[in-house]
């Protein structure tokens, strides 16, 4: 099929930016992997369980108003498509997706313009026995308690740090599972030099915190989780007090039971689909213009994917993404005067979003406290201690401890042991290159294969060489 | 493990999990299914034999594999229950070979 432009994610930003769009008579495509619109932010429990009860429901009125607007609107919602790859061809892009649940057949989308609000997943740095049933992100619990109405455990641990274990821990609360304890690694004392930039959230945390009161959910600030126990699941968590400089203070430590842990450390946007694109990334964000446009013509990046800041930014970025497509598929600059008010939430979200990033930093010193048998990389099964062993051995980069470990190397591609990994060893994270942004049966890459290939079709970004 | 509410138990359905029969209810994943039903754990690594469930929950870590009507490497987070589906746990990397 061919339309005027695809948006690829229909979270926040995708959903902001495909009804602007439509509002201006521009075709568009909706592709999703989930069954249902609303992303990670506004997933909803699916019909068949229909239920209203104890769900966490953010941003309710926003959701109800976007997918009102969604149901008017004349775009093409088209879910359980998810996208493997998207290029540049002759006249325009090609979306590669995989039709789910299955996930054997793909088709192809093609659009004019593409908009990546890809989102992104959560970072979890390792430690003793993180690799337990029991043990999920903090992210993983409220989508499975968001989307099938299940909680992990009946006692649970929230742990590591950042603004997403304020719900996750209510959300679990009001589900009726006994919260133990939420344990953030963020010394509150650091707040006040924020307080600025993070004025506007201020309701939100104080919301958080009744919330919390009312569920008599313990607080440990400058805490952390250094070793979950178990042997075929988990029983407990040891918590410890960090120090100043972000080490756990000795004899601090103390055993919770409990039957659940939703531990995270962060996100990262999921930014594949761009780099095969052969967009500039800024870090592991991808780098877009006032207009949201990334530095490759024809593409449009909004949401997470272009830095974590959450769902506000994010349908703030849509919007002007939407409406620049408007007007650039049109052939006319557009007048940023007209999403002004757009862009000055987008100016103060992504203030806030920066005082937060600052603020929740992972624990210095983190890797010097992994065990040599922790498991890094989930996957494959590889130990601290063999990473250890690949950088005496001489890997000055992350690249080098995958070739000589297979840390990265598995299902997940690295997407979760990447960050543990950088802890451990120093080197600086950098984006993985993924081809593909999730595996892809061989079947559908020979089928492809038998087509002529377009002579245009420009040549992917060449690797880089080693350092 | 629970289920917070009462969902609307006149449209379970029945899945097998290891050959137990497990009650499930329309639209939850299997990972959602086997939750509500106190299991945790339904795969075992390749090299250590130990056992993984739920991680990310979203369909990024694959941890959650599972072999669903004798195909493998289903993520149980992303994959709806059907009546009468009969759900393993996978071993390595479920091939037997």
């Amino acid at each position: 099929m061919r339309t005027d432009l695809a948006v690829i994610g229909a979270g926040p930003a995708g959903l902001a930016a495909a009804l602007a769009a439509a509002r201006r008579g521009i075709r568009v495509a909706l592709v999703d992997a989930a069954p249902r619109p609303g992303g990670q932010y506004f997933r909803q429990p699916a019909p068949g369980l229909g239920t209203e009860g104890a769900v966490p429901r953010h941003g309710r009125r926003t959701w109800t108003r976007l997918r009102a607007a969604l149901a008017e609107s004349a775009v093409d919602v088209r879910p359980e498509h998810h996208v493997w790859c998207v290029e540049r061809e002759s006249g325009g892009l090609t979306v590669h997706a995989l039709l789910g649940p299955e996930q054997r057949e793909s088709v192809d989308v093609r659009a004019d313009a593409v908009l990546l609000a890809t989102g992104g997943y959560e970072t979890v740095l390792p430690f003793p026995g993180w690799t337990l049933p029991g043990v999920v992100t903090a992210g993983g619990a409220q989508a499975m308690l968001k989307g099938g109405l299940v909680t992990p455990g009946r006692t649970a641990v929230v742990a590591g740090t950042g603004p997403l274990l304020l719900p996750v821990a209510t959300g679990l609360a009001a589900a009726g599972v006994r919260v133990a304890a939420l344990v953030e690694s963020t010394d509150p004392a650091r707040l006040p030099r924020h307080a600025r930039a993070l004025a506007g959230k201020l309701p939100e945390a104080a919301g958080y915190a009744a919330r919390l009161l009312r569920h008599r959910v313990p607080v440990l600030t400058r805490h952390t989780v250094v070793r979950a126990h178990g042997e075929d699941r988990l029983t407990g968590v040891t918590v410890a007090a960090l120090e100043a400089e972000g080490r756990v203070r000795p004899g601090t430590e103390r055993l919770l039971p409990c039957d659940a842990l939703a531990v995270g450390h962060g996100m990262l946007p999921h930014t594949d689909l761009a780099e095969t694109l052969g967009c500039r990334l800024d870090g592991h964000a991808v780098a877009v213009d006032a207009e949201q446009r990334t530095d490759v013509p024809g593409v449009w990046a909004a949401g997470e994917a272009t830095g974590i800041g959450g769902a506000a930014l994010a349908l703030a970025e849509g919007h002007i993404a939407g409406r620049s497509v408007a007007a650039r598929l049109r052939g006319t600059a557009p007048d940023p005067h007209d999403w002004a008010p757009a862009a000055r939430i987008r100016a103060r979200e992504r203030t806030a979003a920066a005082a937060l990033h600052a603020l929740h930093g992972p624990p210095a010193h983190w890797g010097d406290g992994v065990p040599d048998d922790t498991v890094l990389c989930r996957c494959e099964e590889v130990t601290a201690g063999a990473v250890r062993e690949a950088l005496t051995l001489g890997a000055g980069d992350t690249r080098t401890v995958k070739l000589l470990t297979r840390a990265g190397m598995g299902w997940c591609q690295g997407r979760m042991c990447a960050p543990g990994v950088a802890a451990l060893t120093g080197c600086p994270p950098t984006p993985s290159r993924r081809p593909f942004a999730r595996p892809v049966p061989l079947g559908v890459l020979a089928a492809r294969h038998d087509r002529p290939t377009p002579h245009d079709r420009p040549h992917p970004r060449s690797e880089e060489g080693p350092s | 493990m629970t289920s917070p509410e009462s969902a609307d138990a006149a449209r379970a359905f029945e899945v097998t999990f290891d050959g137990r029969p497990v009650e499930a209810l329309p639209g939850r994943t299997i990972a959602a299914v086997l939750w509500a039903a106190g299991i945790t754990s339904w795969r075992t690594t390749r090299d250590g034999g130990r056992p993984r469930g739920v991680f990310c929950g979203i369909g990024v870590c694959f941890d959650c594999l599972v072999t669903v009507n004798g195909r493998p490497g289903r993520r149980a987070c992303l994959v709806p229950a059907r009546p009468g589906d009969v759900i393993r746990t996978q071993e390595g990397t479920g091939h037997e070979d």
